[in-house]
């Protein structure tokens, strides 16, 4: 069993869900837990490359996203439905991550000890 | 069992602190125990001392407050979320050099790790408006 499942839901700007959902991540890997993490729906922008939230006077996600390594949180898994169903293909993204289906989704959600949903 | 609740919407906007608040009524009728209870994200607001609703709506809050002393039960605020939204306590607001401070009694500011630490420890961690 891993530790942590975290489910990111929502886009990186717009509400403070998304930098919410990544701090619980980085705290519980400063806590020797072993953090994995799921984009879906619209928390799969968060994942875009080329992101601009400095133009509506956000901070986004991406420099948290890109302190992921550093905190040993490499098991990043996207939604391929939640992708198709916005038109945007694997290529687009910025960052190593897997892609799942509704199966592997319930093998994760099984086989981690808690489950955070944002 | 040992319980712990995380809520993350606000009084009065959200019903989820209102919908915790019943929640832990009934687990400690069954006579389990509540550790804590972890207000994140937009819950943090049901720690503001300030919260007046009119005389025929709940103050949650108050309630909270009311609970936690009975039942022993600790009432721990995101400090990072929680300072960023304006709640403060007299630490916090001499820190920032506010002239004021409003976090509610029996309500205390911690860290993001008391959340992971209540679903390491405790049998259940049970979440609200998420």
């Amino acid at each position: 069993m891993s530790d942590l499942l975290i489910i990111f839901r929502k886009p990186p700007v717009g509400t403070s869900w998304a930098r919410e959902a990544l701090d619980l991540a980085l705290v519980g890997a400063a806590f020797g837990q072993q953090a994995s993490l799921v984009f879906m729906g619209d928390g799969v922008y968060q994942l875009l490359d080329n992101q601009q939230p400095d133009q509506v006077e956000q901070k986004g996600t991406q420099a948290m996203m890109k302190a992921l390594p550093m905190y040993d949180i490499d098991q990043i898994f996207v939604s391929e439905e939640s992708l198709s169903e916005r038109g945007l293909t694997k290529d687009q993204l910025g960052f190593d991550c897997e892609l799942i289906g509704q199966t592997e989704l319930q093998a994760l959600l099984k086989t981690h000890k808690q489950v955070f949903n944002f | 069992m040992n319980y712990s609740i995380a809520i993350y919407g606000g009084p009065y906007s959200d019903q989820s602190a209102h919908s915790a608040l019943h929640f832990a009524r009934a687990v400690l009728k069954r006579e389990h125990s509540i550790q804590r209870v972890f207000f994140y994200h937009d819950g943090v607001y049901n720690s503001s001392a300030l919260v007046s609703p009119p005389q025929d709506e709940a103050n949650v809050p108050a309630q909270w407050q009311e609970l936690a002393k009975e039942h022993d039960i600790e009432l721990v605020v995101c400090i990072a979320a929680a300072v960023r939204r304006g709640l403060l306590d007299e630490k916090e607001a001499k820190r920032y050099s506010k002239a004021t401070h409003n976090l509610a009694d029996g309500f205390t500011l911690s860290g993001l790790g008391q959340l992971i630490d209540a679903g390491m420890t405790c049998d259940r961690l049970i979440t609200f408006g998420a």
